[in-house]
């Protein structure tokens, strides 16, 4: 009965939409890894390998074998949570990046939250005021947020507010070496240091935090308030609008219960390609402020050509932006009451 | 009850300020429908969005005074206005999809505006809204409560509109365009059930419309209007009857009405001598059992179901249905833009369906089969100018040497009547008759035996439809083609064709010749299809 | 863009009737030459008179100008040799002789800022051209005659796009090894999906539009339709893409290099020079890291003042 409900068919479809894309992915690691030119043996034993290493390499490693055999190996080591091994840590590729990706977890979402926190109502305001000063301060905004570069808006807030205010803690990871680490629950430290009530720790962490959680924010708000402007823009013209208004409701209620409503549609759909300029600026952000996520790891790891590390953090990324990705979808099917009864 | 006094109202644009209703008067009396009639751009519209104080940005009532029971609709409060709307005054909308929120349920829509105007509390408003549907004569109202937009038909979109709008017993109704877009039974079960919904409660209604036969159907008194300003007011059979305006004679000449000639749509100082086409017994196209299937969301869609007729020599055949009935599909399909999936086109003896359509640009028969397509802004290049546009052929097919390009059109442009001058403007510099014309150009060019005309006037104001129709009747004397007159008019085909061809889903329910299927159809369909659409009221003798 | 003046006619509130219907066409006598519209004077004075009334656009296309310049003139323009060391002369901040002051081993700050332009527009402006020919090509495609063709390029697409896009760029640099062409094929590849893409939708809405079935009716080849009908209509929109991408280019291709990746130094490149600079922020020599970012930021906020201004010029109404 259930699966005859053309929504559940469409959440259904649209989760087994992810599995072509999740092999897709892995076909497109796999050939990072192996269609490499040269010889990958070289490449994953390191810089420092001598002969007899790189053949150790290439045995352990399976690259003796023919290359459908190799990604069968491959999509076997995967299933087992086995992304190889790193060269500078000497720790599983997998073991590492869990153990730093809460960080940068933390540090991408606390920006999203706050751009979101801005850019939507500086985008309701800029649409539903066009042509006053909030619409060109949000012009500007917009045109400058997409221009700025993360690492040099990064440098520059480190300059303003730890060199010349002094404001800010030094720029070198989550928490200063005064405090320690709150208890490991979830890895995010400002909920772990809330869940034992250690203020000061919470403080401490949410201070280390502000500058690249504002750094990043700057550089997501852009696409969100540009969106939130225009799907208002297009909301308020339309018909159903003008019906609202004519049977006598309210402003308030034509703006918000109606027009925000289904401008949030197109917005929710614009976090997608949010997070994934998030996730890439993530890497530059972690970089300037020392942050030790997973992205700071693999600028790390390329440095000292550590590529078992690097596309494991490449695959990792992008199954975690996959399952970003299907959550936003599922989220939009959940709100919008039209999915799976029009035309794909 | 309503009373409009000089109204004036202009937009601001960045070329300066548009005056788009330039002193407008008229009353509204307890009980009245008043029918305001005009082509499009005569400020009908925006005159009732002025009432309602519901302007687009940049319009702002410039001068005059519109009082409603005593309320100043210019000067009241925004406060006061939203009291006004919904309540004293509401409106229904052209394109009912669109005017309803597409992702709220149709009873929450209703239930929203008896909240807000205090007619229904939190506990009965479910209630109040499903009287409110049952009102609009919706049957299983309890069911459709639930129901989203999108999951409804245009006309049952189009009674939720009616719904929301009466729910707080408003005493004046403002229909704009209510059923512009809606198929004619359509069109009739819906206007049927506004003027029995308004004559119920006694209320007065205003409805804008380009159709004067809809209006004259349905309004006790008619306003004519163009350029913002109001021609003539009156009754609507005694408008019809001896229109006093130019402007309104010229439109009511233009509505086809049964028993007139196609010239009899034109001022009478134009009407000149028709040329009669000459007829021939030759059959050129035999169309034998086409069928059309496709794949659908939900399975297999059966367009057309085996179609069969035949077009002669010479002669021009109309081709007619509602939205979905397969006709369009049918002229894809003979004009070679798509295949069908079984069937037969035996063209001047040979079966041009065995050539399949992505190869048939390269077939010689292409230039003997063109189109005049429905919408002609569509149809243009934008990017083309005029000149172009109607070379395009002329290069691609007509064989014709570079020197004699430009005479060969130039002559084209003066047989549609395009003046030489505008030749050389892109689409949107051309108004809406010109860019027909334009299209037909291009269609002819080649000088095809067998001309498709895709509803080639649907787009047009009345008065543009009247020349145009003309056009195309003395083309076809002039240069001898055929015609297969797509439409979804029968009033329309009648003056055009000598035979025509009614369809419904995918069928031919009857065809034969114009006037027996018309005075005598054999069909329950084509009998509704007639009785639906709106008669205008007999018109003075003629004074030539 | 000869069609850029659309927005002349049509976009003033109310359209006002334009046609006198004239009388019986085959007898052309009418007087219809001001019947219509007014006839509009061209592109040119569209564009001026967008310029006037935004002089952001007008600023943008100045700076758009500058760059140019830099671009092409600048080695032979700077007052010093960028890669000129001067360990006597190093950390010295903004003056005279050196506008943006000096770095660690004494060269010319400005020198090497302006130096850098060509680099960084070349990549950007190569990895654009690369994306814009792939990616209409096969949006074309899909977009005209799509059933297999499309899905598989769209499943395509998705898997490309299911990777954050500079990681991916990462990624495929790493892999194919640390050059200047690796950097514009990683830049090319993650751009090539928005073209695709965008050429795809404008396509597939033209696909069936009146004029391209007229144009088949005249006697072109479905190819024929797509290259020289339904193409061309596509291109405004594409310009603006174009426009903002070499933008997001520039930042990308910096961000690589910034990370180490690419561009090598002493070669002088902005992300570089920024992430060379960074290691002296918060001992307080600003001038090393500021001014290559200061021009980054200004090159790309130039491109993205430029798209909106060409969004502008090719459709008023889509202005967000």
């Amino acid at each position: 009965m259930l699966s005859k409900s053309p929504k559940l068919r469409a959440v259904l479809f649209r989760c087994a939409q992810s599995i072509p894309v999740v092999i897709g992915v892995v076909i497109i690691s796999f050939l990072l890894t192996r269609a490499l030119p040269g010889d990958p043996a070289v490449y994953f034993a390191g810089v420092a390998a001598d002969e007899a290493s790189i053949e150790q390499t290439r045995i352990e490693m399976g690259l003796d074998k023919p290359l459908v055999q190799q990604f069968f190996v491959y999509v076997g080591d995967l299933l087992r949570g086995d992304l190889g091994q790193s060269l500078s840590s000497g720790q599983a590729v997998a073991t590492d990046l869990a153990n730093r990706l809460p960080a940068s977890l933390e540090l991408t979402l606390t920006a999203l939250i706050l751009a979101c926190a801005i850019a939507i109502p500086l985008g309701i305001l800029a649409a539903t005021r066009p042509g006053t000063w909030v619409d060109h301060l949000c012009r500007v905004v917009v045109t400058a947020g997409v221009s700025l570069p993360t690492f040099f808006t990064g440098i520059l807030l480190i300059y303003i507010f730890y060199y010349l205010l002094g404001i800010a803690p030094s720029p070198l990871g989550r928490l200063d070496f005064i405090y320690l680490d709150p208890d490991h629950v979830t890895g995010f430290y400002l909920i772990d240091a809330a869940l034992m009530g250690d203020w000061e720790t919470w403080r401490g962490a949410a201070k280390q935090l502000m500058l690249p959680a504002i750094t990043l924010a700057l550089f997501t708000l852009a696409p969100i308030a540009r969106m939130t402007r225009a799907s208002m823009l297009t909301a308020l013209s339309s018909d159903f609008i003008r019906t609202a208004r004519a049977a006598g409701l309210s402003s308030r209620k034509v703006l918000y219960g109606y027009a925000l409503r289904n401008a949030l549609l197109p917005v929710v759909t614009t976090l997608g390609m949010v997070f994934s300029f998030a996730l890439g600026a993530n890497v530059l952000v972690e970089k300037v402020f020392a942050w030790p996520g997973i992205g700071s790891y693999a600028v790390e790891a390329l440095v000292v050509s550590d590529y078992a590390a690097v596309q494991g953090f490449v695959l990792a990324m992008a199954l975690l932006f996959v399952a970003l990705n299907l959550v936003i979808d599922l989220l939009y099917a959940v709100i919008d009451p039209r999915i799976g009864f029009t035309a794909q | 009850m309503l009373s409009v006094k000089d109204l004036a109202v202009s937009f601001q644009t960045r070329r300066g300020a548009v005056d788009a209703v330039r002193g407008v008067s008229f009353d509204v009396a307890k009980g009245e429908i008043l029918g305001v009639v005009g082509e499009s751009g005569s400020g009908k519209s925006v005159t009732s969005y002025a009432l309602m104080r519901i302007l687009d940005a940049g319009g702002t009532i410039t001068a005059g005074d519109a009082v409603y029971s005593g309320i100043d609709l210019r000067r009241a409060s925004e406060r006061d206005m939203r009291d006004v709307r919904g309540r004293e005054i509401s409106m229904i909308f052209q394109n009912p999809r669109a005017a309803l929120n597409p992702i709220r349920k149709v009873g929450q829509q209703i239930e929203d505006v008896l909240r807000h105007h205090a007619t229904a509390t939190r506990y009965d408003a479910r209630a109040k809204a499903i009287a409110a549907l049952e009102a609009v004569r919706i049957n299983d109202a309890e069911a459709r409560y639930d129901a989203y937009p999108f999951e409804l038909s245009g006309g049952m979109c189009q009674r939720i509109v009616c719904a929301i709008a009466l729910a707080c017993d408003p005493r004046l109704l403002i229909a704009d365009e209510p059923t512009t877009g809606l198929d004619i039974t359509t069109q009739k079960a819906v206007m049927d059930l506004v003027r029995d919904l308004i004559r119920e409660r006694n209320m007065s209604s205003i409805l804008i419309t380009h159709d004067l036969g809809l209006a004259a159907q349905y309004c006790d008194r008619m306003i004519v209007m163009k350029d913002g300003v109001i021609v003539e007011q009156g009754a609507p059979d005694a408008i019809f009857a001896d229109p006093q305006h130019p402007y309104s004679r010229k439109l009511v000449d233009a509505t086809p009405r049964i028993g007139e000639s196609i010239r009899n749509l034109l001022p009478v100082e134009d009407r000149t001598e028709e040329t009669q086409a000459v007829v021939s017994d030759e059959v050129l196209v035999d169309v034998r059992d086409l069928k059309k299937t496709y794949q659908g969301k939900s399975g297999l869609v059966h367009a057309l179901k085996g179609v069969s007729f035949k077009v002669r020599k010479g002669e021009s055949v109309g081709l007619v249905g509602e939205s979905g009935c397969g006709k369009s599909t049918t002229s894809e399909i003979l004009v070679r833009l798509m295949d069908a999936t079984a069937g037969e086109i035996i063209f001047d003896g040979t079966d041009i369906a065995a050539v399949p359509a992505r190869d048939f640009s390269r077939d010689p028969r292409r230039s003997d089969i063109q189109m005049v397509f429905q919408d002609a802004t569509d149809s243009l290049n934008p990017r083309h100018t005029a000149r172009q546009t109607i070379a395009e052929p002329l290069r691609r097919l007509g064989k014709v040497s570079r020197a004699k390009l430009a005479a060969r059109i130039e002559e084209l442009a003066s047989l549609v009547g395009l003046p030489a001058a505008l030749l050389d403007r892109f689409p949107h510099q051309l108004s809406g008759g010109q860019k027909a014309r334009v299209g037909i150009a291009r269609a002819i060019a080649l000088e095809p035996k067998f001309l498709i005309l895709d509803e080639p006037t649907a787009a047009l104001d009345v008065s543009i439809q009247a020349v145009v129709l003309n056009l195309l009747v003395d083309l076809r004397a002039k240069l001898g083609m055929t015609y297969l007159f797509v439409s979804h008019d029968l009033y329309v085909v009648r003056l055009l064709c000598s035979h025509v061809i009614v369809m419904k889903d995918g069928e031919i329910v009857e065809q034969g010749p114009t006037e027996e299927v018309m005075t005598n159809p054999a069909s329950d369909y084509t009998r509704n299809l007639l009785a639906a659409a709106p008669q205008p009221p007999a018109r003075r003798l003629p004074a030539a | 863009m000869s069609d850029v003046s659309a927005d002349h006619v049509g976009t003033g509130a109310p359209r006002l009737p334009t046609e006198n219907a004239p009388a019986i066409a085959l007898a052309p006598v009418e007087p219809i030459a001001t019947e219509g519209p007014q006839q509009t004077s061209g592109t040119f004075d569209h564009l001026i008179y967008v310029l006037k009334a935004n002089p952001v656009t007008l600023f943008a296309f100045i700076m758009f100008g500058l760059l140019i310049v830099s671009a092409v003139f600048g080695p032979s323009l700077v007052p010093y040799d960028p890669l000129q060391t001067n360990a006597a002369n190093a950390l010295q901040p903004p003056s005279w002789a050196h506008w943006f002051g000096t770095d660690n081993v004494g060269r010319d700050v400005f020198s090497r800022v302006i130096v850098a332009t060509r680099l960084d527009l070349s990549i950007s402006v190569a990895a654009v051209a690369l994306s814009f020919v792939v990616g209409s090509a096969l949006g074309g495609i899909a977009g005209y005659w799509g059933g297999w063709i499309d899905s598989v390029l769209n499943r395509f697409l998705d898997t490309i796009m299911a990777f954050p896009l500079f990681v991916l760029a990462m990624g495929i640099v790493a892999a194919l090894g640390n050059t200047i062409e690796n950097i514009i094929y990683a830049t090319a590849i993650i751009n090539m999906p928005f073209y695709a893409r965008l050429v795809r939708a404008e396509v597939n809405i033209r696909r069936d539009a009146g004029f391209a079935r007229a144009a088949k009716l005249a006697g072109n080849s479905d190819l024929r339709v797509l290259a020289f009908h339904i193409f061309p209509n596509a291109l405004p929109p594409m310009m603006v893409q174009v426009s903002l991408n070499l933008g997001w280019a520039i930042l990308n291709a910096a961000g690589l290099s910034f990370i180490g990746l690419g561009v090598r130094p002493p070669t002088p490149e902005w992300g570089i020079m920024v992430a060379e600079g960074a290691n002296f922020i918060v001992s307080g020599e600003w001038w090393l890291a500021v001014f290559p970012g200061l021009w980054l930021m200004i090159a790309v906020f130039t491109f993205n003042l430029l798209g909106d201004g060409l969004r502008d010029i090719v459709d008023p109404r889509k202005r967000t």
